[in-house]
């Protein structure tokens, strides 16, 4: 237990103090003014730029977005061609067959928009080749998208050009995903994850029985898997494996990994637009809710299940049901807490087994999407709960709600509205189709309260793009892989581009400049006012659904 | 003067009457037609909610099998149809007040008889509805002015009582900035002819009937995104209570549809979206009781947004007249003597400038005696002269006047000029006054020290705009001394001095060009461009008919400091909308926590814990939840009207003051009267 909270302390410290400088180093190197790594990096990526034929032009939101769209979907199709074909291709030596269409189709989505959502087990069902051209590389360019459609948006907001699509997109892998993978990558097999070609292992145990080990070119998965926030394992039971989470080490790397992007952006926004303020209010009302969250599934998971407890002589185990024992208790609900807040969906432990209200708050982090996030998306999507914020509560002060020095009118909210409008849609709507059809509920592994947890978590980690399952659901059939695909697609693309297209509005907009009858939006009181918008607006809404499920179970416990 | 504007005609329709009440309450049952209904989508889906339940009061099975008791439903549809009405009687309310101005202002609109002049002096009787744009008509006195329009010949003393409720005449003349005249005002004396410059139902009045009374209100561009994000929020709950039967059926229990029902209308905003178009027309209507009239909405919103007020000097920060304010002895002589002297020469004068001058004369002691004037010959101040004076019986004469003037006048009588009056000349002069000289016989005595007063309470003013982060700009044609020297007694942020109407436009451009609104006020024909680029453009009613056109906003009043009210009342409009969204969007907590555990509570015993408020049943629960949701409607229609309460501050103390009243406010209040009211419904279940 102390040992847990020294972990948590010191994790959230090394967040705190690196996450600012982290941010200021990403503000200069998307910065299109100056030449960053003359000598390094830059003539590297000049030789890029030349090989694909990249113009650097300024581009239009649109272009930008349509960029970002049409890479993407090329991706796409490029990656469910590889599992459709891994039985041909290179690389299999454990002769794997190619996956089913549909798995293919979901499993494709599902990792270039960076959800990581998991209907296989990597272990039986991909080829290293797969893992590496199809899987490795979606989980470099997915963050990478995300995290240049981040950088537009705030080059928006600033009143900046838009950039370029694909130096940014370059950028973002030469100058901050590969680097950092690429050192972390070594660590991770230094603590003890396998990086090999080779085929499965087979091992005699004493018994005489022959036990088969699966392995594989797992360090270089495993950095850039909690980096980019993507958190698709690479095997079945991702990081609760031995091999892709070796020991407690490699377990607190992890948590700052996930952690590092999507705690800097704030303060790569709040320097960007010049008002280093700005970002570290968004930073401190992210922390908040972070912290509560945290706060409560420690203590519900250390309180454990009365049923169980009461069986027990002595009732201060926790729950340990589906966790690790080498990683315990707090470890795990910490891990879970900060791959729901970071959309990341790596697990060391599993969330179908989280105590109810543990469970509830890991669901809680994914409906608000607003927990730091995932790369980029996480950022922009508290941004647009700023902007609401701002217009909903801006008008007291006696003015039309102005944000960053820009009127925010009917347009943006308009673009706003679908956009809030497009979470809620996709959850309770897809969530009432699985528990209207055989073909869903039957999926339940759980009957009752926990039925629906399951779903409602299948759903909105598609939604939110974290990929993270309730892994009870048995959900490898067409109907789960095509249902959440759509979810997992129009939760990534929709809303990036419609508050890209909210920042293009904007950018156009003349800036009124600050006076003392301005509404602030760095102080402590908006960072309250933000936090009651997230709270009234985004969780209020999936109440009801909350207390027939977790809050249910945990009555009935 | 603020006393007397607010007791113009206007303001007895402030509050609402009986009769007002009457066809309010009329109004709110006829405006239930679902073809009306369905521009606030909102308070739309209210009424649909209205139509199922009635439809299950008196068909309980009309929707599938259903085990609620057949009240429930009646209750429902009840309380349901009470939450349109009230919403509608907020609309109502608002339009009526709107229309009892409407109505006075009809009144004004007598139909008179014209004469219409033809060509070559011939003289047409036409009834004033049928003049047509052009037309020329010749007014007498004590006649009825038929329509809007420019004097083109003539002088003329007109009462306009009947538009600005002042009931001084005021003098109107062909050329120059004071021609335009207003149908329905009286000419009091003389005779002129006028040159009607609208069509029929064009004229000021039409279009401030048609403005007051709503008609041709249209929503304005924070209104429409306000509405944007309550129809999305509207939707997400729609969204919720819809797929939650997928839930529960799930689960093995069904939700009744009533009980579905009054969840979604708890849960939207009904608070909000039944006062929005009640709070945007009591915005108007409170510039009206101010008596200036708006031309749309958008100026009233564009007003709380003013960055920079640009004033002019005289007659806005200044009284305009000169004042005296110190005197300069320049023979020596004893105190009293000379005071005496110097009110000798102004006991007779009527002008400001000579009652200013007895006032200080009383300030610094001295003794005021008019005895000496017996069968004096007193001379007026005159243009050519410049001077007045005072020839008395005992044969001495008393000069006073502009200092080149009387300088004459002393060298025409002989007299020697001090060494010193130049000198002392210029210091007055430089520090923005104008000196009088003061002579007798023939020697000039002494200096007056006129200077031009800042009105009290303007430095007041400008400081709490400062607050509000606005900027006030003074326009002044004095020079650049004076101008320094008013700027910073009257604590004007900027000024500039020998401003021509060109600088008012370039100083408005450039402001724009920054990203600020920019206000100002204007009556001259000269005024006109810089009012139309203006942001909020308040033209003076006495100003010329093309200044009111290219304003925005014209005050009846012509009293330019109103521009400091219009920004004010601008900006508690903006303040009660977002207050009341704040407050409605906040109540949803409470009402969450009172009707959620009601829902479940049967199937899901334990869920009860939940139940914050111990309210005494699930019924109560939804019908208390239901109630508040209604009758706080009603409840805060007069602060709807009245806006909440503003206070020149800065944005920060505005902020945590109305978000302690109508954040907190507004999750706090529902918990209590929703308590409050199921405490009451529990005696009756």
């Amino acid at each position: 237990m102390i040992y847990t909270i020294l972990t948590i302390i010191i994790a959230l410290f090394i967040i705190v103090i690196v996450a600012k400088p982290f941010g200021h180093y990403l503000a200069i190197v998307f910065d299109y003014e100056t030449v960053s790594f003359k000598k390094t990096i830059y003539p590297v990526e000049r030789i890029i730029y030349r090989l694909s034929g990249i113009k650097q032009n300024t581009q239009t939101w649109k272009q930008y977005a349509l960029a970002f769209i049409l890479t993407n979907g090329f991706m796409m199709i490029l990656i469910y061609l590889i599992f459709r074909l891994q039985d041909i291709l290179p690389f299999n030596p454990n002769n794997l067959k190619a996956l089913e269409p549909t798995l293919a189709y979901h499993t494709a989505v599902s990792f270039i928009t960076n959800t990581n959502q998991q209907h296989y087990s990597g272990e039986n069902n991909l080829s290293y080749f797969s893992q590496m051209a199809g899987v490795i590389f979606a989980m470099f360019a997915a963050p990478a998208s995300a995290l240049s459609i981040s950088f537009a948006f705030m080059r928006g907001l600033s009143g900046k050009a838009f950039g370029n699509f694909f130096v940014d997109f370059v950028r973002a892998i030469t100058r901050v995903l590969l680097p950092i993978a690429f050192i972390m990558g070594f660590v991770f097999v230094f603590l003890g994850a396998p990086e090999t070609l080779g085929p499965s292992v087979i091992a005699h145990t004493i018994e005489g029985a022959k036990q088969e080990i699966a392995r594989g070119p797992i360090g270089a998965f495993l950095s850039i898997k909690e980096l980019g926030n993507n958190g698709g394992g690479f095997f079945g039971a991702n990081s609760a494996h031995p091999f892709e989470n070796p020991n407690g080490i490699s377990n607190f790397i992890q948590i700052i990994l996930m952690f590092l992007l999507p705690t800097s952006l704030p303060f790569t926004y709040g320097k960007i637009i010049g008002k280093k303020k700005q970002g570290k209010t968004l930073f401190i009302a992210m922390l908040m809710m972070f912290l509560i969250i945290l706060g409560i599934t420690l203590v519900s998971e250390y309180q454990g299940n009365p049923d169980i407890n009461s069986l027990l002589s002595q009732n201060t185990h926790g729950s340990m049901e589906g966790k690790e024992v080498r990683i315990g208790i707090g470890q795990s609900a910490f891990y879970s807490v900060v791959t729901s807040a970071t959309e990341t969906g790596a697990v060391n432990n599993m969330h179908d087994t989280l105590t109810p209200i543990g469970g509830m708050m890991v669901l809680c982090n994914l409906l608000l999407n607003t927990v730091f996030g995932g790369v980029g998306a996480g950022f922009i999507n508290i941004m647009m709960y700023a902007i609401i914020a701002v217009f909903l509560s801006g008008l007291m002060v006696g003015r039309t709600p102005e944000f960053l020095g820009k009127k925010i009118e009917g347009k943006e909210m308009k673009l706003i509205a679908v956009t809030l409008l497009m979470q809620p849609f996709l959850i309770l709507v897809f969530s009432a189709i699985a528990l209207w059809f055989p073909m869903g509920y039957h999926s339940i592994s759980n009957e009752g309260y926990h039925g629906i947890s399951q779903i409602i978590y299948e759903y909105t980690s598609a939604a939110a793009n974290n990929g993270s399952g309730f892994e009870g659901l048995k959900d490898q059939t067409p109907f789960w892989n095509i249902t959440t695909s759509i979810v997992m697609y129009l939760g990534r693309y929709f809303s990036l581009i419609t508050m890209l297209a909210v920042a293009g509005s904007l950018s156009t907009k003349k800036l009124v400049p600050e006076s003392s009858g301005t509404f602030q939006t760095d102080t402590a009181i908006f960072g309250m006012i933000l936090l009651g918008t997230i709270f009234i607006v985004g969780a209020l809404t999936f109440f009801p659904t909350l207390v027939l499920g977790p809050v249910a179970e945990y009555l009935t416990l | 003067m603020n006393t007397k504007q607010r007791n113009n005609r206007f303001s007895k329709k402030g509050h609402p009457n009986k009769s007002m009440l009457k066809h309010a309450f009329k109004e709110s049952f006829l405006k239930l037609d679902p073809r009306n209904m369905i521009k606030n989508p909102i308070i739309f889906l209210v009424e649909i909610g209205f139509f199922i339940t009635f439809i299950l009061a008196i068909f309980p099975d009309a929707f599938g099998n259903s085990n609620v008791e057949y009240w429930f439903n009646i209750d429902v549809s009840c309380i349901l149809l009470l939450t349109v009405l009230f919403a509608n009687f907020a609309e109502a309310i608002a339009e009526g007040r709107g229309k009892a101005q409407a109505d006075s202002l009809k009144k004004s609109k007598i139909e008179t008889m014209a004469n219409l002049i033809k060509g070559l002096g011939q003289i047409d009787i036409v009834p004033s509805t049928k003049l047509k744009k052009g037309d020329v008509v010749l007014v007498s006195q004590g006649e009825i002015i038929p329509g809007d329009g420019e004097v083109i010949e003539g002088l003329a003393s007109i009462d306009e009582s009947a538009i600005t409720g002042e009931s001084a005449p005021v003098i109107k003349e062909a050329g120059g900035d004071f021609n335009s005249v207003t149908g329905g005002t009286r000419v009091v004396s003389d005779q002129i002819k006028v040159r009607i410059s609208n069509n029929p139902g064009e004229s000021f009045i039409d279009q401030m009937i048609s403005l007051v009374e709503g008609a041709k209100r249209q929503k304005t561009p924070n209104e429409i995104a306000l509405n944007t994000v309550l129809i999305s929020l509207t939707l997400i709950f729609l969204l919720v209570v819809v797929t939650l039967p997928f839930f529960t059926n799930y689960l093995g229990f069904q939700l009744e549809i009533p009980v579905l029902i009054s969840l979604l209308v708890c849960l939207i905003p009904t608070t909000i979206g039944g006062l929005l178009s009640a709070i945007g027309i009591a915005g108007m209507d409170r510039v009206t009781q101010f008596n200036v009239l708006a031309m749309s909405g958008k100026a009233v919103e564009a007003a709380g947004d003013i960055n920079t007020i640009i004033l002019d000097k005289t007659g806005t920060i200044t009284y305009g007249n000169r004042m005296a304010s110190s005197f300069t002895p320049l023979m020596e002589m004893p105190k009293e003597e000379f005071l005496n002297w110097v009110s000798l020469s102004s006991l007779k004068d009527e002008t400001p400038e000579g009652r200013s001058v007895l006032q200080l004369i009383g300030q610094l002691g001295g003794t005021i005696d008019e005895k000496d004037l017996e069968n004096a010959k007193i001379f007026e101040f005159k243009a050519e002269t410049r001077m007045s004076g005072v020839d008395l019986q005992s044969g001495r004469k008393i000069r006073k006047g502009a200092v080149d003037a009387v300088k004459e006048w002393v060298l025409e009588q002989n007299g020697t000029i001090p060494a010193n009056l130049d000198s002392e000349t210029m210091v007055i002069s430089k520090e923005g006054g104008t000196p009088l000289a003061l002579a007798v016989d023939h020697q000039i005595i002494g200096l007056i020290y006129l200077k031009d007063t800042v009105k009290p309470g303007m430095k007041e003013r400008f400081e709490q705009l400062r607050q509000m982060g606005i900027k006030t700009v003074m326009c002044t044609g004095d020079n650049p001394l004076t101008a320094a020297t008013i700027a910073r007694e009257a604590g004007v942020d900027e000024f500039i001095a020998e401003c021509k109407p060109e600088d008012k436009i370039r100083v408005i451009r450039y402001e724009q060009g920054q990203g600020k609104l920019v206000a100002m006020t204007g009556d001259g024909t000269n005024d006109a461009p810089a009012l139309a680029q203006a942001d909020v453009g308040l033209a003076m009613n006495s100003g010329t008919s093309s200044a009111k056109e290219a304003a925005n906003m014209v005050d009846l009043d012509s009293n330019p400091t109103k521009l400091i009210e219009v920004v004010a009342i601008g900006k508690q409009l903006l303040m009660t909308r977002g207050s009341l969204t704040t407050f409605s969007i906040a109540n949803d907590v409470a009402k969450y926590f009172a009707i959620i555990p009601a829902m479940f509570m049967e199937a899901i015993p334990k869920i009860k814990i939940l139940n914050l408020m111990h309210l005494y049943s699930p019924i109560s629960a939804i019908l208390s939840a239901l109630i508040f949701n209604a009758i706080i409607i009603p409840l805060l229609i007069p602060l709807a009207m009245k806006g909440v309460t503003y206070k020149p501050l800065n944005s920060n103390s505005l902020l945590k003051r109305n978000l302690l009243i109508y954040g907190l406010g507004g999750v706090i209040v529902p918990f209590i009267g929703i308590k409050v009211i199921d405490l009451i419904v529990s005696l009756f279940i």
